[in-house]
């Protein structure tokens, strides 16, 4: 039984760490709390059904139509909304609060054209064979997953060590400043960040729209609130605490409804962020924080 | 023309009442904006408050004043145990966690029978009347006139400026933070319960985000620099959704344009400091033309 | 009367103090100079308790301060100015000195409420020090205006009113006369002697030689983060190796 509650929650953690690792990315590069990560979410969940159900696509294809509209979507909000908060000295929480604006239209608009109900992919769209690994069962659809997020992980490790925009990326999530004066190109790295990590929110959508069988306009709030449980556990900023923090949330939640009660599975993310908070705020990787003069 | 009067209420007083409501949650958000703390929670904070006074006054026969109060007094406690940890860091820390605190609240609300779960309360008796509206909202804005001048005002603003700088004068930002916070919440609590006293109904899909991000858009809409913005915002946006309820659910997305733009090209918002003195030395211009 | 004792701060692989100890004298003007990123501001904040040495010890009239948060520290009698200057942009002078005198403000949300003798006694009393203050560095006639509406020069003036606001006994400046002309300079060094002689001592960090030579009794020197020279202003000017830090720095640029 607990062996079995293995193969859902990695299942469930590989997507947590995918949709957190490019709302920690988001953060360290950019350092801005994007809530609309959610939408961004949504927004892939539903290209993906789009991509199925109206043009046939394969697995593949349905990928990455929702990787590609989840990253126009990021694409755009900082193009209208964080961007230009950059290039005047605004409160802090001003992008914050422009992403709770992007957020709010992009539900918004979905629940006008696709309203309340939840909606399926076809019936054996991922067939649902499963195979033995090590004493536990695995579906094929959960292997997909695990498969497909390990898979965008190391492609995204990839691209930070060892291309030269990923280590522009890294060299601007550093310190901007220095990495202008360097060369550079400061204001592109921030909308190919924002890009990337909203695709591959937008990657999570879809693969939590298959992994649950249910898309609906209202999955964005749920996944947001367990996004940023994720990377204060985990550390903001560092992909790596995305990663854990992605695991323990999701082993979290699995054991907590196998054994106590599925009633507070949605609780299980603050309570985890709450006990973070009191007893190491800067999370599992993150620094400490201090302040400066 | 008492007739239309008369017609005219009978038609719109819930919408007078709500009016007063949203201005009371506006001010909740108002004060801890102030100090530089945006809260995603107080919308969490009128469900507690609104489902506490309510269950005083049905289950406990409570009387109305104590009820409120009482409603008032639970979300401050709550927000004092959520608040102390994290008001120790920056500003978009208490958004995250007031963000999954709302959450945690809706599911408390959804589970617990005594709130009637997903059914919500039915037959909240209508206690409230228009002379409570006016004398809390009374209350609130002394308050906050008084605030202004007064060392808790300077302190607020000064975190709210600069917290680092405010924390070598000696202010200890984290107890006024909390301060702030509770109050907010304290307010948005009473608040809760006015209107559960005269919406006869209530359920936990009233007090999710989209409520709370509501009360955003009227502090942010309003302006944070004064408590009149706050109060202008949430006029505004209360009355407006009427005109526009042929949108359906597009009408939300227009609380996120305004949000957008508003944070972009007016970020100080409708009401600033000077708004006063620039509308008598504009009216004073036409006078003497 | 403050004392630091072998103080070390890294960040991450990145020494910026290395072992520096140093005592300033009660009653005195104590120079902290050296090279741009010697590390002095980073001693400051140190002392004034924003940052966490990574080892060493601070004490302030015998008590450890080390690693107390920055209210605590004010509330033992330090107080401090900014290099770039922090005033409270949008409040207005008076305003910014009424919350320097926090510490000496106790009223309650009560009182405040409900207009209580305590709280307009209190703000009657101490809105008329906060114009005394303001006298001291001659901005009284703009007391009711924006600090943002401040010149430079005067915005320094303003911080270091709110910084005496705190009533410290020991008072940290951070490169004041930076962007001041000779006139301005002149009159700074004016200030805080006579600052100094009623009593408050001062620990300056500054670039300009005028000033340390002429108002300082006690120097050190820093250079990459280490206690180069310490001892009075002939003793520094003599010294090789603080020629040597500052020369070098020096040939770098030229």
């Amino acid at each position: 039984m607990f062996l079995q509650q293995i193969a859902n929650a990695l299942a469930l953690g590989a997507v947590y760490s995918l949709f957190a690792i490019g709302f920690t990315l988001i953060f360290g590069v950019l350092e801005v709390i994007t809530l609309a990560h959610g939408a961004v979410f949504m927004m892939g969940a539903f290209a993906g059904l789009i991509a199925v159900t109206k043009f046939n696509a394969g697995l593949a294809s349905t990928l990455l139509a929702s990787m590609i509209v989840s990253g126009l979507a990021g694409y755009l909000i900082d193009l209208i909304a964080v961007g230009p908060l950059r290039k005047r000295k605004f409160h802090h929480l001003a992008p914050m609060i422009a992403t709770i604006g992007c957020a709010t239209i992009i539900t918004s608009t979905y629940q006008g054209i696709f309203g309340a109900e939840a909606y399926r992919f076809p019936f054996d769209f991922v067939p649902s064979t499963s195979y033995d690994i090590g004493g536990i069962q695995l579906t094929l659809l959960q292997l997909i997953i695990i498969g497909i997020s390990l898979f965008l992980m190391i492609v995204l490790i990839f691209f930070l060590n060892k291309t030269r925009w990923g280590k522009a990326v890294r060299a601007v999530a550093e310190n901007p400043k220095t990495a202008a004066l360097l060369g550079i190109p400061v204001e592109q790295v921030f909308r190919l960040t924002m890009s990337i990590s909203s695709a591959f929110g937008g990657a999570a959508g879809v693969l939590t729209g298959l992994n649950f069988n249910t898309i609906h306009t209202f999955m964005g709030g749920p996944i947001l609130h367990r996004g940023i449980a994720v990377i204060i556990l985990g550390g903001m900023g560092d992909i790596r605490g995305a990663m854990a923090g992605g695991l323990i949330l999701g082993f979290s939640e699995i054991l907590s409804v196998a054994y106590i009660s599925s009633d507070f599975r949605d609780a299980i993310s603050f309570g985890l962020l709450f006990l973070i908070l009191l007893v190491r705020p800067s999370g599992i990787f993150g620094k400490v924080i201090e302040r400066k003069g | 023309m008492s007739d239309l009067i008369t017609s005219f209420w009978q038609t719109y007083n819930t919408l007078f009442y709500t009016v007063f409501v949203h201005g009371m949650l506006a001010l909740s958000i108002y004060i801890t904006l102030s100090c530089g703390q945006l809260s995603l929670g107080n919308a969490a904070f009128m469900g507690i408050g609104a489902y506490t006074a309510a269950l005083l006054t049905m289950k406990a026969g409570a009387p109305f004043g104590l009820s409120l109060i009482a409603g008032g007094f639970l979300p401050a406690a709550v927000a004092l145990i959520i608040g102390i940890p994290t008001l120790r860091l920056s500003g978009v820390y208490l958004a995250m966690a007031t963000l999954g605190f709302g959450e945690v609240v809706r599911v408390v609300f959804l589970n617990m029978k005594i709130t009637g779960g997903s059914l919500g309360l039915n037959g909240v008796p209508l206690k409230t009347e228009l002379w409570h509206l006016i004398l809390v909202m009374g209350i609130l804005i002394y308050f906050f006139i008084k605030l202004r001048n007064s060392r808790f005002g300077r302190i607020l603003e000064a975190i709210n400026e600069d917290e680092v700088a405010a924390s070598v004068m000696g202010i200890r930002a984290t107890y006024y933070k909390v301060w702030a916070f509770a109050i907010g919440a304290f307010i948005a609590g009473v608040a809760g319960g006015l209107n559960a006293h005269f919406t006869f109904f209530i359920s936990p899909r009233e007090y999710g985000f989209e409520p709370a991000v509501d009360i955003l858009t009227f502090a942010i809409l309003g302006g944070t620099r004064t408590l009149w913005g706050p109060l202008a915002g949430s006029t505004i946006l209360s009355i407006l959704p009427e005109l526009f309820r042929f949108l359906g659910p597009y009408r939300l997305a227009l609380n996120g344009i305004i949000l957008v733009l508003v944070v972009l090209y007016l970020p100080n918002g409708i009401v600033d400091r000077d708004t006063f003195s620039n509308l008598k030395k504009f009216f004073k211009k036409e006078e003497n033309a | 009367m403050l004392k630091g004792e072998n103080i070390t701060k890294d960040f991450g692989g990145l020494r910026v103090l290395g072992d520096v100890s140093f005592e300033v004298k009660e009653g005195s003007i104590f120079g902290l100079i050296g090279p741009n990123g010697a590390g002095k501001t980073t001693v400051f904040n140190i002392i004034s308790g924003l940052l966490k040495p990574t080892s060493g010890r601070v004490t302030f009239d015998g008590k450890d301060i080390t690693n107390r948060p920055p209210y605590e520290i004010t509330g033992y009698g330090i107080s401090r100015t900014f290099q770039n200057i922090r005033v409270f942009r949008e409040m207005t002078l008076l305003e910014n000195v009424l919350v320097g005198m926090h510490r000496l403000f106790s009223y309650s949300t009560i009182s405040m409420f409900f207009d209580l003798p305590k709280k307009r006694s209190e703000e009657k009393t101490l809105r008329e020090k906060a114009f005394e203050i303001l006298s001291i560095v001659r901005l009284t006639d703009k007391a009711d205006l924006k600090a943002e509406s401040l010149s430079y020069g005067e915005q320094r003036k303003l911080e270091l009113a709110r910084a005496l606001a705190t009533e410290p006994k020991l008072l940290l400046i951070d490169e004041p006369a930076a962007g001041m002309n000779p006139a301005e300079t002149e009159e700074l060094m004016e200030e805080i002697v006579h600052i100094n002689g009623k009593g408050y001592t001062i620990c300056l960090i500054e670039h300009d030689m005028k000033v340390v030579m002429g108002i300082c009794s006690h120097i050190a020197v820093l250079n990459f983060g280490e206690l180069i020279a310490e001892g009075s202003p002939d003793e520094i000017k003599a010294n090789p190796e603080v020629i040597e830090a500052y020369l070098g720095k020096e040939e770098q640029s030229a």
